[in-house]
């Protein structure tokens, strides 16, 4: 169902705002993913990385001692923490490295916030032999140090970037400056299901790997469909790749959960789908956190991979049509998913997917014993931890 | 006949950029009557934008003053209303098109038509997304500036032959910005544009020397300067217009004589 129109459009949404010197290569691109994700050789290749380097599949965890705990519907995470590198992000770089490398290139440029795209991307351009750097905004950079330290080792070239908020709307913004300056030898390899088409189609294709997995994991476990999927959203990248095989199982409730920062009503928020309006930014048209003229806001969450102002084009359609609903989280409430997590389950989650454990936890109680959730945890929370500490007013000695 | 058209007619054209609100709204008015008193043909007004993607570090600090300093797209639709008072010279608006979609179409064409502001350029604004904006800005004679990259090649014909007011070839690849020297063939860019419209063609990006002036404005209808202007304001401030006097009367010297 969702959406093939072939102008990168999801109802009003998406589409390719991006300056003249890019159309060509943005064309080339769409050309070049519309040749390979049908080439048996292509599709093979990646398959064999999926499974060979990236460890897929992921496991479709049940969550006993949770579902115990919380007293309601039973409980499964999708494990994305558990690939190489820690996160989902790797299933959509080695697509795009890969096609990247088809076409001829030779070097690949990211932005990152919290750092898994970024390393995930220097961990794709290792493996494939592609020059690589990294764009990062500087006030992620000092949250994320030991994720810079993580890429240079992967032997990519970080970027600190120092305009703007310094954070990832800065670093997007610094890649698309870089790209439009050198599109012969490089492709930007966005981490996002965002910018122009056809990145958000792209991205959603490759991450729609989870829900395919998931699909099809839940139905061998339990003979039938998850009542709820849910997922953390910045750019929504995971929650798309979570939501994608479902979109057609009407009955499946599909949540997006939004980082709120200090709350909705606070000006220090990045949960777009609660406060943004309409807007073109970044090459898309989509929902956007911005001022009455325009001026893109500057957002605010203790997770750098949701500190964003505006989320990828089909969620927005998704929400447009009422297929999926999205949800804030406040900072405090996935501050305390992460370490309720961690008590019961003994995982360390990543402060994104966090997120979307502390809406689980408010749901999951609600609801019947033969009810289902399944939540993506995206990424895992070892480059969190020191963040947590000082949120809680610990000072660490790393 | 429209301004734009005007400022090409039987002349080459010395095209200024500037933003708007940068130091204060006030001193844009000053700096844009300086500029045309000193002989430019047209003047590009920069809407201050959060998130400039098409613009090097000049630019994007000029953003950052003016939107620290207040200013907005009504303050700046006032301002012009007053600049229309005192001159006829040819304006046209550098605006990233968020600015535009949040303001509304309909509402900016009529305040541009209202105000006096003959054209808009939009860098996040390829041809395949020009259908939602064009027939409206026709409606209040608003020109949208057409774009041409070194990167177009076999696009040219296409993105050109639908231009109106001038079209704006992008000299160089990546932002805005000096360039000590320009890489790019442009003569033959201008060249393929020529075989398709007879709409004014200006070259811009990384010009700021009188010598790249004569040469740009002999291969082109005109050469446009921006950041070295924008510098000059961010240097010299609120006294930057005499000095801008000085500059654009020395740019225009230089202009080709057609």
């Amino acid at each position: 169902m969702s959406n093939s129109m072939n102008t990168g459009r999801y109802g009003k949404h998406g589409g390719q705002y991006v300056p003249e010197t890019l159309m060509n290569e943005i064309h080339k691109l769409e050309d070049a993913y519309e040749q390979y994700k049908n080439d048996a050789e292509f599709v093979e290749e990646l398959d064999r990385l999926n499974r060979e380097y990236a460890g897929r599949p992921s496991l479709l965890y049940f969550a006993e001692k949770m579902t115990k705990d919380l007293g309601g519907a039973k409980i499964y995470f999708k494990r994305e923490d558990l690939n190489h590198t820690g996160s989902h992000k790797i299933n959509n770089v080695l697509g795009q490295v890969l096609l990247a490398k088809k076409m001829g290139k030779t070097r690949v440029i990211a932005e990152t916030g919290a750092g898994q795209h970024g390393v995930a991307t220097a961990t794709a351009a290792a493996l494939l032999d592609m020059e690589c750097e990294i764009y990062m905004g500087k006030e992620d950079t000092i949250r994320q140090a030991l994720n810079v330290y993580r890429m240079e080792l992967l032997g990519a070239k970080v970027h600190p970037v120092e305009s703007g908020t310094m954070t990832l709307k800065d670093a997007v913004n610094a890649c698309m400056r870089e790209w439009t300056a050198r599109v012969d030898d490089t492709l930007y390899v966005l981490g996002s299901v965002m910018g122009p088409h056809p990145f958000p189609m792209m991205v959603r294709d490759f991450q729609s790997v989870i829900s395919k997995e998931a699909r099809e994991q839940i139905l061998e476990a339990e003979g039938k469909l998850p009542d709820v999927v849910m997922a953390c959203v910045g750019g929504g990248s995971n929650a798309m790749g979570s939501f994608y095989e479902f979109i057609n199982d009407k009955e499946v409730r599909l949540i997006g959960c939004e980082a709120a920062g200090h709350g909705v009503d606070t000006d220090k928020t990045a949960a777009t789908m609660a406060v943004g309006t309409e807007g073109v930014f970044h090459g898309m048209k989509s929902y956007f956190c911005q001022d009455e003229y325009g001026q893109i806001a500057p957002v605010y969450s203790i997770s750098a991979g949701l500190d964003y102002p505006g989320v990828g084009p089909e969620h927005a359609y998704l929400r447009d049509i009422h297929r999926a609903e999205y949800v804030p989280v406040t900072d405090e409430e996935a501050v305390q998913a992460f370490e309720y997590i961690a008590k019961e389950e003994g995982i360390i989650a990543a402060i994104e997917s966090s997120h979307a454990v502390a809406h689980l936890m408010k749901i999951a109680p609600k609801m019947e014993k033969e009810q289902i959730i399944i939540c993506t945890l995206s990424g895992r929370g070892d480059k969190d931890v020191a963040a947590i500490a000082r949120y809680r007013g610990i000072d660490l000695h790393e | 006949m429209s301004r734009i058209y005007k400022a090409f007619e039987h002349k080459k054209a010395f095209i200024g950029f500037l933003t708007a609100g940068d130091p204060s709204l006030d001193k844009t008015e000053e700096f844009v009557l300086e500029m045309a008193d000193a002989g430019a043909g047209l003047i590009e007004i920069g809407i201050p934008f959060s998130d400039p993607i098409a613009d090097g570090p000049v630019i994007q600090e000029a953003n950052i003053r003016a939107l620290s300093a207040g200013c907005t797209t009504d303050k700046i639709f006032d301002m012009v209303v007053s600049l229309r008072e005192k001159t006829d010279v040819p304006l046209v608006f550098l605006a990233y098109l968020n600015t535009l979609y949040k303001y509304g179409y309909e509402d900016f064409c009529r305040r541009c038509q209202e105000c006096g502001v003959d054209g808009v350029i939009l860098p996040d604004m390829p041809f395949e997304e020009r259908e939602e904006l064009v027939p409206v800005a026709e409606k209040y004679d608003v020109d949208v500036i057409t774009m041409v990259a070194p990167t177009s090649k076999e696009r040219i014909k296409m993105v050109a032959e639908d231009a109106s007011g001038f079209i704006y070839v992008v000299s160089s690849m990546g932002v805005t910005g000096a360039r000590s020297e320009i890489t790019t063939d442009v003569g033959e860019i201008v060249e393929t544009i020529r075989d398709v419209t007879d709409v004014p063609v200006a070259i811009g990006f990384g010009i700021n020397t009188k010598e790249q002036v004569n040469k740009y404005s002999a291969i082109g209808d005109g050469a446009i300067v921006g950041s070295a202007i924008v510098k000059m304001i961010a240097e010299y401030g609120e006294a930057a217009g005499p000095k801008l006097h000085e500059y654009v009367t020395e740019m225009v010297s230089g202009l080709a004589s057609s």
